[in-house]
């Protein structure tokens, strides 16, 4: 199997590189650190002026995320914060889970058999992917509200798994075409299947960019707003259309709880760009560019 | 999966020579030949019903006058929504506040990529934990850095706007001038997909083989003239691709300025998505909208083709 790419670099630079891009770095990511330290802040904290980065921790706020106090009385509300968390992860995971599968075996058939037009039709799928997402909400919009799917699971699976296609599709045949085919070869000659072939042979080697792909587009999921603004209702509506609603909503922005729900939001993203560091180019290029 | 489980077992009976053929229509769509539209079938049949289909139904109704409001038929009007869309002025100014967005956010994108790809170029301590920390703003959702970035335009909260009053005699309100909410948009996006960039520039410099700067060396070239003869001809076509990769993306630019300005103050900031985001689910003007979209379908499939025939040219050069 190849193996994955790190993202290689020329050379050696020594500690003195790591301080500058250090420097460098920790000023760029220092908008989401911002956030994340706001989250842990009291509101007089998250007020002051200077920027305060030593201060006490407070957990209050991630626990507003999904219990509110009440204005009136000692009593607590749910926020719909944790079915807000569930429905991202849950619409995320099965939608990509079908697109993948369906997603391989397209993969497989344009790589393995092309067909007359092969590049035409990767083509078309590649651009209903790229056109602008508010083109295809107009019609689907509408659609959904005559067939009754808006607001509903599947409704939203079924757009997603749509959405999560092309991407699945372009990855997965990215990963195929890197195979070595000689090995294949000399098992047809063995009088192995094609289905062996398929099955013992090219899947477990593309295994781990199928886990990649699996992960990157929960994470395209995970963030899409316009579809989710569009087509969830109060009970399968995903936590970016959560957010916006409360920004929206309110006079006064309670940003400390704000970033409390961004942190919880965003922490697995950045964790998970970590581990794939090297699937990443691949990944935000939908497979087109690989080294 | 299962399609192509039973098409290669019937493979493997027509290729052995003793084994009976598979009969009938079962028999006539395992055969060999029809084993990759097999397999590319479901993912078809899924497009075609949630996607494709849509598409075509809402480039119909832009022959159309219809409003998703109303009961009333759609009735036919040729034409007539292009020629309403293309000699509206209103249209104009929100293609011109795109292309200013586009420019100035891919250009930025450009220098502040390239830089970052220069200084990661080289392998040192703790570089991998240096690159997550540059590159997950690409990967946070779009709507969440446009809650961040509302945040740090707050007047009296944001650490930006704050950091700006330090030099100006009264509160710098970032969001309530045109220019101002321009370039805030235009930080935001460029912020996210700086790194972008980066990682496409970070492929062209490690692909420059070693050997050509040893030779340089030897030449005793200088540091622009080895900059201009070897790298820059190895990370061209990268940048090329970014180029156009983030042109067709900022094109369609939506959450960052629905969330951060709502294509306020006024109009000044509205893009094209937002205008078609307006008249379709707030005007409920749908046929109009849809063709508008359609413009900027067209524009799209221009440019996509484009980016994927800079890819194939890529592929052939040495």
């Amino acid at each position: 199997m190849e193996r994955a790419r790190e993202i290689r670099a020329i050379g050696y630079a020594g500690w003195r590189r790591t301080l500058g891009a250090g420097i460098i770095s920790l000023a760029y990511f220092f908008p989401v650190f911002y956030i994340i330290m706001t989250a842990f802040k009291t509101r007089p904290d998250a007020l002051a002026m200077p920027i305060k980065f030593f201060f006490t921790p407070t957990f209050q706020n991630f626990y507003s995320v999904f219990l509110r106090a009440d204005i009136q009385g000692g009593g607590t509300t749910n926020s719909g914060f944790g079915l807000y968390f569930f429905n991202s992860l849950f619409i995320g995971g099965t939608s990509v889970f079908l697109a993948l599968i369906i997603g391989t075996s397209a993969a497989y058939g344009f790589s393995r058999f092309p067909l007359r037009g092969n590049e035409t039709y990767l083509f078309i799928i590649l651009t209903t992917r790229m056109l602008p997402p508010i083109i295809a909400i107009i019609p689907i919009f509408v659609l959904f509200r005559i067939f009754g799917l808006s607001g509903s699971y599947t409704g939203i699976i079924a757009l997603y798994t749509a959405f999560n296609l092309p991407f699945s599709i372009w990855m997965a045949k990215s990963f195929f075409d890197d195979l070595d085919r000689d090995i294949e070869d000399a098992a047809r000659m063995d009088g192995s299947s094609e289905w062996s072939v398929f099955r013992k042979i090219c899947l477990p080697q593309v295994y781990g960019g199928l886990a990649a792909t699996f992960v990157f587009a929960v994470i395209l999921t995970w963030n899409e707003f316009l579809f989710a603004l569009m087509l969830t209702g109060t009970e399968t509506r995903t936590v970016p259309v959560a957010i916006a609603r409360t920004i929206g909503g309110q006079v006064g922005v309670d940003w400390g709880l704000m970033s409390a729900i961004e942190t919880l939001f965003i922490i697995p993203v950045v964790i998970v760009t970590f581990l794939l560091q090297n699937q990443l180019l691949r990944g935000v290029t939908f497979g087109t560019i690989r080294k | 999966m299962t399609s192509a489980a039973s098409s290669a077992s019937a493979i493997e009976r027509n290729n052995r020579p003793s084994g009976r053929k598979a009969v009938g229509f079962i028999g006539w769509i395992l055969s060999p030949e029809r084993r990759g539209p097999l397999l590319i079938a479901p993912a078809i049949i899924t497009l075609v019903l949630v996607n494709i289909f849509p598409l075509l139904w809402s480039f119909g109704l832009s022959f159309f006058e219809y409003k998703a409001n109303r009961l009333a038929p759609p009735v036919f009007k040729g034409l007539g929504n292009y020629s309403d869309v293309l000699t509206d002025p209103e249209i104009w100014a929100r293609f011109q506040n795109t292309a200013i967005i586009v420019v100035g956010s891919v250009a930025l994108q450009l220098v502040v990529g390239f830089l970052l790809a220069l200084l990661f170029a080289q392998e040192f301590p703790l570089r991998r934990y240096l690159l997550m920390l540059v590159l997950s703003p690409m990967m946070l959702s779009l709507s969440a850095v446009g809650v961040f970035f509302k945040l740090f335009y707050d007047p009296t909260l944001g650490f930006i706007s704050r950091f700006i009053s330090m030099f100006t005699t009264d509160t710098y309100v970032i969001l309530s001038t045109p220019a101002r909410a321009i370039v805030a948009i235009v930080v935001a996006d460029a912020w996210m997909w700086s790194p972008f960039v980066m990682l496409l520039v970070l492929a062209g410099l490690v692909s420059v083989p070693k050997y050509l700067y040893e030779a340089a060396e030897i030449d005793r070239a200088g540091w622009w003239r080895r900059f201009t003869t070897i790298t820059f001809p190895y990370i061209r076509s990268l940048l090329l691709l970014a180029l156009l990769f983030r042109t067709i993306e900022t094109f369609k630019i939506f959450d960052i300025v629905y969330l951060l300005t709502e294509g306020g103050p006024g109009s000044s900031t509205e893009t094209v998505s937002v205008y078609v985001y307006r008249l379709a689910f707030q005007f409920f003007r749908t046929s109009q909208a849809s063709a508008l979209g359609y413009i900027m379908v067209f524009a799209v499939i221009v440019l996509t083709s484009i980016y994927l025939y800079a890819i194939q040219s890529r592929r052939s050069e040495p």
